[in-house]
């Protein structure tokens, strides 16, 4: 049965996570993507293995515009399905108040036709779900899917925008930085409140940048403001699942650990051999971070590590 | 200005919690209980905005069992007005739960419901949107600050790529998020004067809404689990086996 996905956009341009929720879609049945941006945004979509169509609508990306767009199509389709970003949690819950749909939202494991898995508590407990409606409308964790393949050319079509948002957009406070996406990154590195600053930050930078990293952090840091609120990991914040995750001054909460669980490796850095953290890792080095940081991210370059 | 807000008692977040063996839950029996941290940060919002001027009546509804009272309470506690609580022992979908606020919100008539962006229980993140979307009001989810000039909302919303401001005409919904503010700690009196409080009490089969649960929770298991690995003795050994990780990432 059909599929239509809500694509993941950033500044005009498809985020990343695009690729995984398609992957992921197309074990339900035939995509459709909807691209709510321009029609670059749209060409490059149009290359994703498993997409039957794009639809493109340039309109703004507040809910109430795009739960009308997609309240719009939802007729033709049995699944309607998003990324679980901000935007996708933003907008799929209002789409399934309007169409008296309950949503199932965060999905890491696709059981079957209306079978999936979701995690509840912070990760701590993982919920299956039967959902037996007409339609369903649910949202996928990016960091739990493998991204679909290129070299598709799927057709583009071309809808109108429907009614504009009683909300309106004011502006974006944008983190620029040229560091890879933390929820699809292969390799993070985080810091925690230990960095102790933002300028402690730029050395868990400098590490990040030679192993090609994405940078996070803890809630504490971001608080503290030594690092920008997009970086935080966790409940409330990003959940990453790389091969390689580098916790570096972070003990281990609860609400951190929901971010983290699907990473495949971990290493930490840590003063205190009995922070959480360190029971959970791989790999652990107990020392001084302002140590060991600069002195690894040394020896790493001295190895020849360059991504 | 008046404003609902809508707060959850939940697990209390610090404690860890335990699945049960058979699959059918997680344990809840004899756990401490709190108000959902977010829904904390909301009420604390509509404190603040009444402590500005800018908010004249605060009216906070829950949705659960008789305990619940307690959560209503620490909202009365820190400042808000009227309580209400809507009974049931039924663990209530999140579109139940929309459907009943829709009827509050059509009671009240607030200008403005704030409430937390998710529960920390079941992790949703939906009652704010849907709630918006049966109201037909406009939404900002996710604030970390939110002012009001000339009859309008101004928020600013955490959001993947940083932050950003939306305005909103009202009547509005909005969720919370942690930096949104500082929640206080009600002091002794303001515990004591919150009993004399209005709190009322209302079934929740009053209100006429379907309450059936659309979905079956079919397991509910523990995640798989991380044991210790090694501690490495120094920073050449741990660099060492960062480059050997890298290398057979690059070679698969
Ligand atoms: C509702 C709710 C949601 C939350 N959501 C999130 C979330 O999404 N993400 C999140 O991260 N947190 C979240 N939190 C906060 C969480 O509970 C913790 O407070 C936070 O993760 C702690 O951050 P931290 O590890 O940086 O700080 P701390 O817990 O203070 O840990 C600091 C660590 O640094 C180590 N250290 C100190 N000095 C050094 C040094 N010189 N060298 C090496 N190591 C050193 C210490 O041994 C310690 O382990 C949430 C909390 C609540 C209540």
């Amino acid at each position: 049965m059909a599929v239509l996905v809500l694509a993941e956009l950033d500044n005009g341009i498809l985020s990343p996570a695009t690729a995984r929720i398609v992957a992921a879609a197309a074990q339900l049945g035939p995509v459709d993507l909807l691209v709510p941006g321009p029609h670059a945004a749209a060409e490059a979509a149009a290359g994703i293995a498993g997409i039957a169509k794009v639809m493109v609508s340039d309109t703004d990306l507040l809910a109430e515009s795009l739960v009308a767009l997609v309240s719009t199509l939802a007729v033709r389709y049995r699944y309607l399905v998003s990324s679980a970003s901000t935007l996708g949690k933003d907008v799929m819950p209002r789409l399934a108040g309007t169409l008296d749909i309950q949503p199932v939202t965060d999905i890491v494991a696709i059981e079957g036709e209306n079978r999936f898995t979701r995690p509840i508590y912070a990760g701590n407990a993982l919920e299956t779900v039967i959902d037996n409606q007409a339609r369903h409308v649910l949202t996928f964790r990016a960091s739990a899917f493998r991204p679909a393949a290129s070299g598709n050319a799927a057709p583009i079509e071309t809808i109108d925008s429907p009614t504009a948002s009683a909300a309106r957009f004011i502006a974006a406070h944008r983190s620029e930085s040229d560091v890879p996406d933390l929820a699809t990154a292969q390799i993070v590195v985080g810091g925690g409140v230990a960095v102790g600053s933002t300028e402690g930050f730029q050395l868990i930078e400098k590490l990040g940048k030679t192993l090609g990293a994405a940078i996070g952090a803890t809630r504490a840091a971001v608080d503290a403001g030594f690092a920008p609120n997009d970086w935080q990991i966790g409940q409330t914040g990003k959940i990453i699942a790389p091969d390689l995750y580098i916790a570096i001054g972070i003990s281990g909460a609860l609400q951190h650990l929901a971010g983290i669980q699907g990473a495949r490796k971990i290493i930490a850095i840590n003063a205190d051999a009995e922070a959480p953290l360190v029971k959970i890792a791989d790999l652990a080095l107990i020392g001084d971070l302002f140590e060991i940081v600069p002195q690894l991210t040394a020896e790493l370059e001295r190895l020849g590590v360059k991504r | 200005m008046k404003i609902l807000v809508a707060v959850k008692r939940v697990v209390d977040h610090n404690v860890r919690i335990r699945v049960r063996p058979d699959g059918s839950g997680v344990e809840t029996n004899g756990v401490r209980m709190s108000m959902n941290p977010f829904c904390k940060h909301a009420v604390e919002a509509a404190v603040q905005l009444a402590e500005a001027g800018q908010a004249s009546e605060i009216v906070v509804v829950s949705i659960g069992p008789k305990a619940a009272n307690d959560v209503i309470l620490t909202a009365l506690a820190m400042g808000a007005h009227r309580g209400l609580l809507i009974e049931t022992d039924d663990n209530l979908e999140t579109l139940a739960i929309a459907k009943l606020l829709a009827r509050v919100v059509a009671e009240e008539q607030p200008d403005l419901v704030l409430l937390g962006k998710q529960a920390v229980d079941d992790d949703s993140n939906h009652v704010g949107q849907m709630l918006a979307a049966l109201t037909d009001r406009p939404q900002a989810t996710f604030a970390s600050a939110i002012k009001l000039s000339g009859g309008a909302l101004e928020v600013t919303r955490e959001v993947d790529y940083g932050r950003e401001t939306l305005a909103l005409p009202l009547p509005a919904i909005v969720t919370a998020d942690l930096r949104l503010n500082n929640p206080r700690n009600a002091a002794l009196p303001m515990v004591m004067k919150a009993r004399a409080k209005p709190l009322a009490l209302r079934p929740a089969a009053e209100f006429g809404v379907d309450l059936a649960p659309r979905l079956r929770i079919e397991n509910i298991s523990p995640p798989p689990e991380r044991v210790a690995g090694q501690i490495v003795g120094s920073v050449a050994d741990l660099a060492a086996r960062i480059a050997a990780e890298i290398d057979a990432m690059e070679a698969s």
